[in-house]
This record gives structure tokens, sequence and C-alpha cells, in this order.
């Protein structure tokens, strides 16, 4: 029991050391520069954690920002520091990859609220010395895009070229085509929504109230007494996973096999796969992820409704923007289904704007955006090298 | 849309020019004026679209099949997966100089209100379509008593996704209750050689085994 406690404390020491001083480059905002959230609070001093990947040309305007999703973050296509697995989009980032760092300069930046350097819950807070906890401010998407456009500012990166990212990372997109068309040549959603739907709330809430439920959640304060609401969030994780897959991925992964057995054991063991699979999930996830920053990343994500911000009228959050877009899903996502990507074309249609739209016939569901799926890749190396052309990058 | 399928690969395809165009897609082409913005509806795999960025166009498409689209974006073109019938309702007015619409007219539910959208959309309207007026056509119904099949409208009556087969002069009578305006016509034979001569419709009815019209508002 004791080696179990030394554990978790050496855990959650590992944790507040990341987001204090990840193993990423950072760059601090001090209180000159706040961050003026949309809860009406000012955020400063505040940090950014960010890699990058390839070299800004002479020009400045190579730069591709990818945006990540809940449960990502900045290590996009480098060996994870905590995992020690490869980054989450290495089938798409990388030297002659789709984003082929040869011609672009990738960047992303942990988003704020989350846990892997740039500031969030786990935080240290200044006034108090102690990690935020659930001091901290709610946060939103648009608060996420802000904070990254202040690190394209740090960086001297006027324009992008492209900014790209599935799910959350798309609604990013769409907030960054929205809040600042002048500084995105193309942007590139995947799989996601202009707005969260009922059903995607009712699911991050399950996932909140499991890490609430959790006795070692403590209102929150767990960093600061010591404690590890690890089941909770490894429930939340589970849930989660469910709806980024699909009922096809699933049978064909594990259909009702078993476990290490040929029968049932009578029990509430992992009797089949797709629960020890399940568990495995849900027990490595905790491993890098602090459970507050699960509930203000899935929270940011409930708020977003970008119409709302432009009188519930779609089309004017992309009124004369000249951004060229692409717009992807998948048919298998049942999270973000193509009839939310079809949304935001009529609305881009509706202002004219350049706009592909692609539809991937495939059963890996949500998490597709994250798999080897070639006509996707493809599409993306075509949309990308095509916006290239018109933006006069060498090489292209 | 690539409802016209089934052109023979083996012989020299009427329907495409010798350097592989196709032949209604040039006779488009040449109407666009360079430099001008382009909707292509039911674009199919891009080709049109291709040929007109080459000339230096702003081109746009939509097309209802998924490998259509798919294959125009990886293409590098902008195009959205939709539906002529359905979603030309989204498109502001003068949203493009042209709205085009090749070998799809005959496949819409609707081909009044898609040609009205157009000209609502576009400052023009270029609309090619094959003319069921054709001698062929005609003769096969006259001598065989059935729906007539030809080389580039090869399939049946039930399996055809081309529901309004019209002639030349059905889409001149169309034209006018729209309150088209036809700036130019061009018919096309069954050797895929543009009638040039100035004919009288009904010679263009019978010989004319396709036809290009350009189109603008009446009002303008």
């Amino acid at each position: 029991m004791a080696d179990v406690e030394l554990k978790a404390r050496r855990d959650i020491s590992d944790r507040v050391r990341e987001a204090e001083h990840p193993h990423s480059q950072v760059v601090r905002f001090g209180a000159d520069k706040p961050l003026k959230l949309d809860a009406g609070i000012e955020l400063a001093p505040f940090q950014i954690a960010y890699q990058t990947y390839g070299t800004l040309n002479a020009a400045r305007n190579n730069a591709v920002l990818v945006c990540h999703a809940l449960t990502g973050d900045q290590h996009v296509a480098n060996v994870h520091p905590v995992t020690g697995k490869s980054g989450w989009w290495e089938i798409m980032v990388g030297p002659d990859k789709p984003i082929d760092t040869n011609h672009y300069f990738v960047i992303c930046a942990n988003v704020v609220g989350a846990c892997m350097g740039t500031t969030g819950p786990a935080s240290i807070n200044p006034n108090t010395g102690l990690p935020w906890g659930l001091d901290f401010p709610v946060v939103t998407i648009r608060d996420m895009v802000r904070a990254q456009a202040m690190l394209l500012d740090h960086l001297g990166i006027e324009t992008l070229f492209a900014v790209t990212g599935g799910s959350m990372g798309g609604m990013q997109v769409l907030q960054w085509a929205a809040s600042y068309p002048e500084r995105v040549f193309a942007a590139l959603p995947i799989a996601c929504a202009t707005r969260h739907s009922a059903q995607n709330i009712a699911f991050h809430e399950v996932g909140r109230q499991a890490i609430m439920a959790d006795p070692e959640w403590r209102q929150g304060r767990y960093l600061i007494e010591g404690a590890d609401p690890r089941r909770g969030l490894a429930v939340a994780r589970m849930g989660g996973h469910i709806t980024y897959l699909s009922d096809a991925a699933l049978h064909r992964k594990f259909g009702r096999k078993f476990q290490d057995r040929s029968k049932p054991t009578f029990s509430f063991d992992a009797d089949f796969e797709v629960e020890s699979y399940l568990r495995y999930q849900g027990s490595s996830f905790v491993e890098r992820f602090d459970a507050n920053s699960y509930l203000y990343l899935t929270r940011s994500m409930d708020y977003f409704d970008l119409a709302a911000d432009y009188d519930g009228v779609l089309a004017n959050a992309f009124k004369d923007v000249k951004t060229r877009f692409c717009v992807v899903s998948f048919t298998s996502d049942w999270l973000f289904p193509t009839v939310e990507s079809r949304a935001i074309v009529h609305a881009l249609n509706a202002t004219s704007a350049r706009v592909s739209f692609a539809e991937i016939v495939t059963d890996k569901g949500h998490d597709a955006f994250l798999l080897d799926e070639p006509e996707f890749l493809t599409i993306v190396r075509a949309f990308l090298g095509s916006a290239g052309k018109a933006r006069g990058l060498a090489g292209h | 849309m690539l409802y016209r399928q089934g052109n023979a690969v083996t012989s020299p395809d009427p329907a495409r020019a010798a350097n592989g165009v196709r032949v209604d897609h040039l006779l488009v082409a040449d109407m666009v004026s360079p430099g001008s913005r382009v909707l292509d509806v039911g674009c199919g795999d891009g080709e049109l679209l291709q040929l007109l960025e080459r000339r230096g166009v702003d081109g746009r498409g939509i097309e209802i099949s998924r490998e259509g689209v798919n294959a125009s974006v990886a293409k590098g073109l902008a195009v959205v997966q939709g539906d002529a019938d359905t979603d030309l309702g989204d498109y502001p007015n003068d949203a493009f100089d042209y709205v085009v619409l090749t070998q799809t007219l005959q496949a819409t539910r609707r081909p009044r209100e898609v040609l009205e959208h157009m000209l609502r959309i576009g400052r023009h309207a270029i609309v090619s379509f094959p003319n069921f007026g054709h001698w062929s056509i005609r003769l096969g119904l006259l001598f065989g008593g059935k729906m007539p099949r030809t080389k580039n409208l090869p399939d049946t009556w039930y399996t055809t996704q081309n529901i309004h087969f019209c002639t030349i002069k059905d889409f001149r009578d169309l034209c006018g209750d729209v309150g088209a305006k036809m700036e130019r016509a061009v018919a096309v034979n069954f050797w895929g050689k543009p009638l040039r001569l100035p004919a009288p419709w009904w010679f263009w009815n019978f010989f004319g085994e396709q036809a290009v019209f350009l189109l603008s508002r009446k009002d303008q």
C-alpha cells in the first residue's frame, strides 16, 4: 500500500513538474500581456508550451499551426516525454508526410487549460503558490485561439499558411478562420462541428461526473492534498474512447472474443477483450493527463457554438473570408457526423468562400483522423499542395 | 455527375478531342473568359475544372458522388459534395461569373429550378446536354419501337439516371420560360464536330448530338 501511495505521489509531482517546466519550448507572458478570457478574467502571468518541426522560411509565410484534440498535446511528431510513445500525428506530420516538414514550419501549442506545459488547472497559481485546481478560470475554444495568436505574435509570424486539426482541434481551426481570417491562408478543419451537440455535451458530462465521483478528486484539490483521482479519470477516458470508435470497428477488432480465457468466469473480471482494452486505455491515460484539465477542456468544447457569436448565423462568422478551406469528415464518425461538416460547407458556400469538402469512407469512427486512411492523407497533401502553389511557396 | 459513362475507349471517342479533352468541355472553356469565377455543378472528377484552372479561372465545383468529390479534392480543386437539386440554394446571388452544368441537366429532378438558380448565382449560365431530338434517337424510337440507346447514352430506361431528357428545341423553350437570354449556342454532331454553320434550329435539333448554351439573365 505504501508503495502504491509513493508511486501516486511521484506521479503527481511529475505531472506538476510537466505543467510548470515541460519538455517543450515555453513562452511566458507577464502581467503586461494578460490573456483576456471570455469569462471576463485576465489570466496573467501565463505560459504556452509548444513544439515546432521544420524551418520557418525567410518570407515567414510557411507556418502551419496544428491544433490538438481534447486528449492530445503539442507532441505531434516526436517521442512523447511522458509516455515514450511516438507523436499522435506522425502519420500526417514529418518529412515527406502530407504536412511535409521539408516545406512547412509546423507549430503545435498545448492549449490553455491543458496539462502539458501551457497554463492550466495543474499549473501553480501565483497568488497561492499551489496548483490552481478549480480556481482556474473556465476557458473557451476562443481563449485557446487567442493564446495561440499571442504565441504567433511572439514568434513573429503574421500569417499562417495553414491551420489544421481534428475534433477539438477542428473547432480551433474554425475559430481561427472566424477570429483572425486575415491571418489564415488555408484552413483544414477535420471531423469537427461549429457547435457541440446535446449528445456530445451529455457524454462529456458523464466523464466529468465520473471524475467528480472519485473520492480522490477532493473537490478538485487532489494535487494539493496528495490524492489522485485515477479511477474517475480512467472511467471518463473509457467512456470517451468508446465515442471515438464505432460499432463496426469494435466488432472488427474485438467481437465477443474472450480475454485469455475460453469461457466466461461468471465474475466481473475483464472477461471480454473489449473490456480489457478499455481498462488499458483508461489506466494508461491517467499516467499523462490531469483530471481537472479533462473537466476544463470538455467544458470548452461544450461551450463552443460559433454561430451564437454571430447572431446565430453561421455564415456571418465567415463573412468576406479570403481563407481557402478543406473540410473533411468520416462516414462512421458518430461524434462529429458528416452532417455537421456539411453545415460548415453550407455556411462557407453562402459567403462564396473557396471550399473543398470530402467525406472519407471508413469504419474507424471519429479516431479515423489519427489513423492511416490513404484517401484522407492524399486529400490533405493535395489541398496543401494547391494552396502552397497559390501562396507561392517554394517546392509547390 | 458521372452519369454519362460507357464511352468506349477502344475506338477514337467522338466525345473527346484529339488531345483527350471532352468536346463539350472545350466548347464550355471557350465560352469562359480568363480570370473569371466559375461554379461547375456536377463536376464529376474535376476534369473541366482542371482545364479551366489551367486557363487562369477561379473554379469551384459541386458533385453528388463521393468518388468524384474525393478525386477532385485530391487534385487540389475546390469541390464539395452536394446535389444540384437541393444545394444551389445555399449560394448567394451573383457569386460567380459563370455557373456551368455539363451533361447533368437531364439527371436533375427539377431542371427548371436548377436553371433558375444558375442564372441567379451566376451572371452567366453554361449548359450542355445530350439532344434527344438527334436523328439517331428519333430513328431508334421510330423503327426500333423501344427507348433509344446510343453510344453516348448506353443505359437502359430502367437503369439510367437521366430522367429529364429534352431536345434542343425544348431547351430553347425553357430558356424563354425562365427569362434567359441566349448569348451563344453550339451543337455538336455525331462525330464530335461543332456544327458551326449558321443553320435553322430544326437542323441543329436533327443533327446536333449534344448542345452547349451560353445564357445570361434577360434583365442584365
